[in-house]
């Protein structure tokens, strides 16, 4: 099956590795036979409702994520739609931030979101930056870790009764208070988790692609597993980070 | 502005200083003479060394700097041609190395050339050299204002912002404010010495003259923009530029359509340059004084840049255009940067890696020699490797694949390292996790035939634990008996 991602952005915002998030969705839809074509999605773009199954949006400096919001702004109602529509979606650090209502920066101008996620979130004096590990239950009884890197000076507040991606067992979050991190509405979550985060935390890839493919046939695929040693031994190496030296400044 | 986050241990000294601002003691006690202080720091770095806990090229410069803050200043204000400081995030030690080898028959340097670049790596190399006339130090990008803000520069070369260390910086536009604010401090009748390939580095210059360099050879181009590339829209209107030659990263001959910025004029240029593999580069020195032609016992184009940053500051700094060329003809290579190292019946290549700008050009170098059928990779996340790995998925590691036959993939985050080229799709059975570094070097060795080299690119971390390992087998001395 061909699975379309539309990439937004993917020109201003990469700052964190953001291709290898996509290089490991792409890999491992061809391990299991399917397709992963990625289309960029930017300025003059239009989002045709039904036609991407997965969105993904990264990272970027203040000044590059200035730069976009307008376009991003233009394209917002369409990409919700999409989601409430059944299209899967993951959003990073920046990309993250400006699916929320609105961000406040060091100089207190407010840029409005897109509102895709319930929060809003406010620039912070110090930065936040270290090895995180969360835990998850995106599925109910089944709780599974994620282990990244966070760097980022917004505090992310979550609405009353928004779901957060997890709980953080080591590390900052969304605010360094809440104890929560991320957010997930329907088939998107969004996280300020980098490293990238999918090449050490492979069942998120998994779990995107699988709803993915629920966005185009109605049913959530369950996949065989893979061979994924490499990969749980970098998740163990990064979740000792976040333990012994996750969430201090 | 979000806080800047210094290395841990160099956030200011730990107890209470000696003095305030105003020149009054405080709590910690009697005003302790700067030559006592001094002798008291060169014991450190001689017990340091006793101890096997390293050169102990930092040890003497953190004390002091404990002891006394503004003893640096002290120190400085004994040079009696003054300081000149280079800083950039790619090519700092090995441009200092150059600058130190055209300046040196004129000068008797103070040198940080080990790369300790802290302000305590400065008082490092000022306490090694009381006798020194000019002090030549490479200064981190985040420990410039205070470095310059103490020594009072004659002269400074600042060379490139590439992304680096985001965990520790932050983000670049924050060194590169940190950087304004620098210029805008500098004593007046400093030169200012600015890579005009570069959009926000040249962009420096706007406020005061400055002498510019780059490079002029539109053949070298890459065909497009590398993934890496940072500074991409225009620094005063935002608008992408277009790039008449993008050379490394965003550096180039750029200009905005839409408000005219552009690369400003060289006044020290590079052109007809030819690369010569992994053993040279040669090219036209083109100086306001005239031009040579020379030829760098290193390859690569970002060593053109080294060569033309190092020029230029010397330059700046009363050099004839005979000494620019005797300081860089044959350069051979600067600490850890680029050492070929001869172990028994085989040789070992080691090239530095730190961030995407810098790997891209080793990975550019590498091809160009011909691709490696095996290479061993140490990806190390100690503060001065960056504690976020994440920039190797901005690594164009590509290139290297249709060659490679085997990956020894080492170091404490090994695992990654060997994820990036697992989904770069290179096949399982050609990659080997060898996390611990000695066992790696080892494996690295038994599969290179005799009379072979082996190509190593470690992390800085992992350059100074492969040099140490090295060392210790009797095939290179230690950095710290090398002559200073």
């Amino acid at each position: 099956m061909k699975i379309v991602v539309g990439h937004l952005f993917p020109d201003y915002l990469n700052i964190y590795a953001d291709r290898g998030n996509i290089a490991v969705l792409s890999r491992r839809a061809t391990w299991r036979g399917h397709e992963l074509e990625v289309r960029a999605l930017g300025a003059g773009s239009a989002v045709r409702p039904g036609e991407h199954d997965l969105f993904y949006i990264g990272g970027g400096q203040d000044r590059e994520q200035e730069l976009i919001a307008p376009v991003l702004a233009s394209l917002g109602d369409s990409i919700t739609a999409a989601v409430e529509g059944g299209a899967a979606l993951l959003a990073v650090c920046g990309g993250y931030q400006l699916l929320g209502r609105s961000y406040r920066d060091q100089s207190g101008d407010e840029l409005p979101g897109v509102g895709l996620f319930p929060l809003h979130t406010v620039a912070g004096q110090r930065r936040m930056i270290g090895d995180v590990l969360l835990e998850c239950e995106l599925e109910p009884g089944v709780r599974r870790t994620l282990a990244g890197f966070e760097n980022h000076a917004g505090r992310t507040h979550l609405d009353d009764g928004a779901e957060p991606l997890g709980r953080v067992l080591a590390g900052f979050g969304n605010d360094g208070e809440s104890g929560y991190e991320g957010c997930h509405v329907g088939r998107a979550v969004g996280t300020y988790l980098h490293g990238p985060l999918l090449p050490r935390n492979p069942w998120l890839a998994d779990w995107l692609l699988a709803q993915a493919i629920a966005h185009r046939t109605g049913e959530a695929p369950a996949f065989e597993p893979l061979d994924d040693e490499l990969e749980a031994e970098a998740h163990a190496v990064s979740s000792a980070r976040a333990h012994s030296r996750g969430g201090r400044y | 502005m979000a806080a800047f986050i210094p290395r841990q241990g160099e956030s200011g000294p730990k107890f209470p200083r000696t003095r305030d601002r105003s020149g009054s003691v405080s709590a910690m006690a009697l005003r302790v003479p700067l030559s006592a202080e001094i002798l008291l720091a060169r014991a450190a770095a001689g017990l340091s060394r006793l101890a096997g806990a390293g050169g102990g090229t930092t040890v003497p410069g953190k004390l002091l700097w404990k002891l006394d803050p503004g003893a640096v200043d002290r120190l400085g204000e004994r040079l009696s041609a003054g300081s000149a400081l280079i800083s950039a995030t790619n090519g700092k030690t090995t441009t200092s190395a150059m600058a130190a080898r055209i300046l040196g028959p004129s000068f008797r340097l103070a040198h940080n050339h080990s790369g300790a670049n802290l302000v305590s790596g400065v008082a490092s190399a000022l306490l090694a050299s009381p006798h020194a006339q000019l002090g030549l130090f490479e200064v981190d990008e985040g420990a410039l204002p205070e470095v310059a803000r103490r020594l009072q520069p004659r002269a400074v070369c600042l060379g490139n912002l590439f992304r680096d260390q985001l965990d520790r910086y932050g983000e670049l536009e924050l060194v590169a404010a940190r950087w304004r604010d620098t210029v805008s401090a500098l004593p007046e009748g400093a030169a200012l010495v600015v890579n005009a390939d570069d959009p926000q580095v040249g962009d420096l210059a706007r406020s005061r003259p400055a002498a510019t360099f780059g490079v002029d050879d539109p053949r070298q181009s890459s065909p497009g923009l590398q993934h890496a590339a940072d500074s991409k829209w225009c620094v005063r209107c935002g608008t992408p530029y277009t790039y008449d030659a993008a050379y490394i990263g965003h550096l180039g001959a750029y200009r905005c359509e839409a408000c005219g910025h552009a690369r400003p004029p060289l006044d020290v240029a590079a052109r007809r340059i030819e690369l010569n593999g992994l053993e040279s580069v040669s090219f036209d020195l083109d100086t306001p004084e005239g031009s040579r032609r020379v030829e760098l016992g290193v390859p690569g184009l970002y060593n053109v840049y080294n060569a033309l940053a190092a020029a230029s500051l010397a330059r700046a700094l009363g050099a004839s255009l005979e000494a620019l060329v005797a300081g860089l003809q044959g350069f051979s290579a600067a600490f850890g940067r680029f050492e070929r190292i001869a172990l028994g019946d085989r040789t070992l290549l080691v090239l530095l890696i730190k961030n995407p700008a810098g790997a891209n050009e080793v990975v550019r170098t590498l091809v160009a020699g011909g691709a490696p059928e095996l290479l061993v990779i140490a990806l190390n996340d100690e503060i001065a490797d960056g504690r976020d790995v994440s920039w190797i998925w901005d690594v164009d590691f590509e290139p290297l694949l249709g060659a490679l036959g085997r990956l020894v993939a080492t170091g404490e985050r090994a695992a990654e390292l060997a994820l990036r080229f697992k989904y770069a799709g290179l096949p399982a059975d050609r990659i080997e996790v060898v996390p611990e570094l000695e066992r790696a070097l080892d494996r690295g060795l038994q599969l290179t035939p005799p009379g072979s080299e082996l190509v190593a690119l470690p992390t800085y971390t992992a350059m100074l634990a492969l040099r140490g390992l090295v060392a210790r087998r009797g095939f290179v001395r230690q950095y710290w008996e090398r002559a200073a």
